[in-house]
């Protein structure tokens, strides 16, 4: 037990590391320091208060999109229309936000969470109803409905929903539906403890609840899942409605403490990195926390070093696609590891 | 030309077992060797390092006395060992030359295959030993026992003076046995030497010269002469202890009818897979289902326990009719021990505690307001370890870590605990060692004892005659006979399985 867990460090960690030390190499083969770029990188993202706050700001929509992509991997389903859940929850949460419902701060946050939340989980439980009855690849019908939604919703902040001004996007939301600062003069809000919260639920929820086992067993293996009576297409519909869930408070969240309001187009691809956030956290809620903060201190650090020096920011990219496929590949880091024990073992031999 | 090969104190060493522990092992041509032992006993990877499958940690081998080094089965096929795996690996929509000539194809010009020069070899060969199967014949038309001649074929084909077969006979009828046993002498007397991985004792002591047994890792036994040796004698060389080998059911049953199953019909793909299957099962009593594999054996328990839907389907249980999917069923009374437990039985990347609730992991005393009760899954987990001696250092590792014998326990642990009131049982002792073969007898007639009806279905003709109170044979798809289990000899059952029997 406690060497599969090990193990199930290793891998993730070395990744990075790996992915650091490839994408060094590439940036001195371009003619830049890798050594300066990196640390004006890591003190960009952990330099001073302000700038930890900006990392957790940058993580916040990595580690829930993160989340809600494992709820749905964890059933073996690709879950690729996070993005499309997110911009879900982020419309309805806007309206929500921009409707005078003459509730009390708390209530409004709560029902525009919600609202948000239920919006994205209706989308993913149409993906898996599509799944389910029809057989139709999640893969296909995700990435459709994803093109469907982000349109949509900027067709509907172009046209009928849009605020005055030369930008689509609505109108701002009501100060009761706005996520309130942790500290005065810095962006953090209370979303990052909504986050944790979410992380713990989910947590709890695979590990111990009845649904969340099932879930594991449906994604570990179908058959016998079904042949021990579990009914495997409930389950995907539960999996698929929880993951597009997280997926639209995700987009709730950025609206009500970031954007203010809807803004079309306003995910930096957020869904997307979420399955990179998943990987590299080992698709273990508490490892998306903490792979969620490595991605939002690189995009952080990406900034900064955009301000201070002229080495390209596309690097900080490399070395999320470089993570991703490493942690993607366990077998080369497996082979990798291997050798470097061989050739200490050979060594000791020889000496 | 291989005359002779040898393996000097082989070790293999997995994370937690050492498969195979300092073992030495030589093998002639001309011969047949018996390697004998439980499942988990290292037989299997014992010869996948002879073949090159595995590295071993320790050791050497020696071909004709000349230290070799395998790092692929390519290396061993060049010096002409060959090895036909207990899972073929044929594809079934091409001809039996296309597939024994797969990878080492003869080509005109260097570029086009000669295929009339390959089907002339093949057939040179069947016909040499005697195989009798048509070269240009389809794979998916020819029956189990002519497929593994095909695996054979391919050996031969690429040069095999020694051949290695893993657990040849188990998915055989008796007439197949014959009939492979009929070409391993052929085999051996042209001189190739082979190696039968077996843990079929009646067997080895009809077609072995030599016999090796080897129990956890370790070699017990080797003898030439198999004179004095009986099945008793080999059996407690491989298990170490006395093994009760006929577990067996006493005397006809006379309770009431209890699980009645009527007009059941199924078609896949448009083609009929049952076809009316009637019978009853009454209390206390065990039915086997005798059969060559793939006669509608697996989908009549698919069906059964909800798996697979019916085209016409009644089933009654103590004369009240029942319906549903498998959770459905479960809830009714139905226990099902599915034929593969990798495929269909466990869940191997999850914990051992974990696959024993699986599927009544939502009872009462597993799960509370949709939360598991990790304390009560555990104690009950540790004393049907205990219970059903599951060799294991604790429910929490995974399934996967266990041998096959213990992971079958489990998944019948899991339905027995359950005293589900009909069982059916698929193949329950397939690919388990003795040991656990016995164990597992035991707790189906357990079952039997406490007045329940149960379904066994077994591709060993064996189990099924030792366990079954009446036996009924399927061919393509129907229910052709049924037998009482003291009247009929496995001859007589072998001929209705093949379609060949008759009423006279």
């Amino acid at each position: 037990m406690n060497r599969n867990r090990l193990k199930s460090l290793v891998i993730p960690l070395f990744s990075f590391f790996l992915a650091i030390v490839v994408c060094g190499i590439i940036m001195a083969l371009c003619g830049y320091n890798p050594f300066t770029a990196y640390s004006i990188i890591f003190s960009g993202a952990f330099g001073s208060v302000r700038n930890i706050t900006n990392t957790l700001i940058q993580a916040s929509p990595l580690i829930m999109t993160g989340l809600g992509y494992m709820v749905s991997k964890r059933a073996m389903l690709i879950n690729l229309g996070i993005e499309g859940q997110l911009y879900t929850g982020a419309i309805v949460a806007a309206l929500i936000g921009m409707t005078d419902l003459h509730l009390p701060l708390i209530l409004h946050l709560a029902v525009t969470m919600l609202g948000g939340a239920a919006a994205g989980g209706l989308v993913g439980l149409f993906i898996g109803f599509l799944k389910v009855h029809f057989g139709a690849n999640e893969v296909i019908t995700t990435t459709m409905t994803n093109f469907i939604i982000i349109n949509f919703t900027s067709y509907l902040v172009n046209y009928p929903l849009k605020a005055d001004g030369a930008v689509a996007q609505t109108e701002r939301m009501l100060e009761t539906a706005l996520m309130p600062k942790i500290l005065p003069s810095y962006q953090l809000t209370y979303s990052i403890v909504i986050i944790a919260l979410v992380a713990v639920a989910v947590k709890f929820f695979i590990d111990r609840t009845k649904t969340g086992f099932e879930i594991q067993c449906v994604g570990l293996n179908q058959k016998a899942s079904a042949v021990a009576g579990i009914k495997v297409g409930g389950v995907m519909l539960s999996a698929m409605f929880i993951s597009g869930a997280i997926g639209g408070l995700a987009g709730a969240l950025q609206v009500m403490s970031v954007n203010r309001r809807f803004i079309a187009g306003f995910s930096a691809d957020y869904g997307f990195s979420g399955i990179a956030v998943a990987a590299l956290g080992n698709d273990n809620a508490i490892g998306i926390i903490l792979s969620g903060i490595v991605f939002g201190a690189l995009k952080n650090g990406a900034n900064i070093l955009n301000m201070t020096s002229r080495t390209p920011t596309e690097f900080v990219a490399v070395v999320q696609a470089l993570v991703v496929i490493f942690v993607s590949a366990p077998l080369l880091i497996n082979e990798i590891l291997h050798l470097g024990a061989f050739r200490r073992k050979k060594k000791e031999g020889l000496a | 030309m291989i005359e002779k090969i040898e393996m000097i104190d082989i070790v293999k060493q997995f994370p937690l077992v050492r498969a195979v522990d300092h073992v030495s092992f030589s093998a002639y041509s001309g011969e047949i060797h018996s390697l004998l032992g439980e499942n988990g006993a290292g037989k299997t990877c014992l010869m996948k390092i002879l073949y090159g499958m595995m590295k071993p940690d320790e050791g050497q081998i020696l071909v004709n006395g000349q230290p070799v080094s395998f790092h692929s089965p390519r290396d061993s096929i060049a010096l002409g060992i060959g090895m036909v795996h207990q899972h073929f690996m044929l594809s079934p929509v091409m001809t039996v030359t296309e597939n024994i000539i797969a990878g080492v194809e003869p080509r005109k010009n260097h570029i086009f295959i000669d295929m009339d020069k390959a089907v002339k070899d093949v057939q040179a060969l069947i016909d040499r030993y005697h195989f009798s199967i048509d070269a240009k014949a389809f794979v998916q038309d020819l029956s189990v026992g002519e497929q593994q001649r095909v695996e054979i074929l391919k050996a031969l084909y690429r040069g095999a003076r020694l051949l290695i077969l893993d657990e040849p006979t188990a998915v055989l009828t008796p007439q197949e046995v014959d009939a492979l046993f009929d070409i391993m002498r052929n085999l051996k007397a042209s001189g190739t030497g082979i190696i039968i991985i077996t843990h079929k004792l009646k067997e080895t002591l009809a077609i072995a010269d030599k016999i090796s047994v080897l129990r956890q890792g370790k070699l017990i036994t080797h003898r030439q002469d198999l004179g004095e040796s009986t099945m008793d004698d080999l059996a407690e060389m491989m298990v170490g202890r006395d093994v009760e080998l006929n577990v067996s059911s006493e005397g006809p049953v006379e309770g009431e009818v209890y699980f009645e199953v009527e007009h059941c019909s199924l078609t896949r793909n448009g083609l009929p897979v049952l076809k009316d299957v009637s019978f009853n099962i009454r209390k206390g009593e065990v039915l086997g289902i005798a059969g060559v594999e793939g006669n509608g054996q697996s989908e009549l328990a698919e069906v059964l326990t909800g798996n697979i839907k019916a085209d016409q389907l009644v089933m009654k249980k103590d004369g009240v009719e029942i319906s549903g999917d498998s959770h459905s069923l479960m809830g009714q009374g139905i226990g099902h021990i599915p034929e593969d437990r990798l495929a269909m039985g466990l869940i191997v990347e999850k914990s051992i505690s974990e696959n024993l609730i699986l599927g009544y992991h939502g009872r009462k005393r597993f799960c509370s307001h949709g939360v598991l009760d990790r304390k009560n899954i555990n104690s009950f987990a540790d004393s049907t370890i205990k219970k059903y001696g599951i060799k294991t250092p604790d429910g929490n590792q995974k399934a996967a870590s266990l041998s096959g014998g213990n992971q079958q326990k489990i998944v019948v642990a899991r339905v027995i605990e359950e005293e589900p009131d009909v069982l059916v049982v698929c193949q329950p002792t397939r690919g388990v060692d003795v040991g656990a073969m016995e164990f597992i007898h035991h707790q189906i007639l357990g079952l039997r004892k406490a007045g329940k009806a149960v379904l066994l279905i077994s591709a060993d003709l064996d189990e099924v005659m030792n366990l079954s109170d009446r036996i009924a044979v399927m061919y393509e798809g129907k229910i052709v006979k049924t037998f009482d289990a003291d009247k009929v000899s496995a001859r007589e059952l072998g001929l209705w399985m093949t379609g060949e029997g008759n009423e006279s």
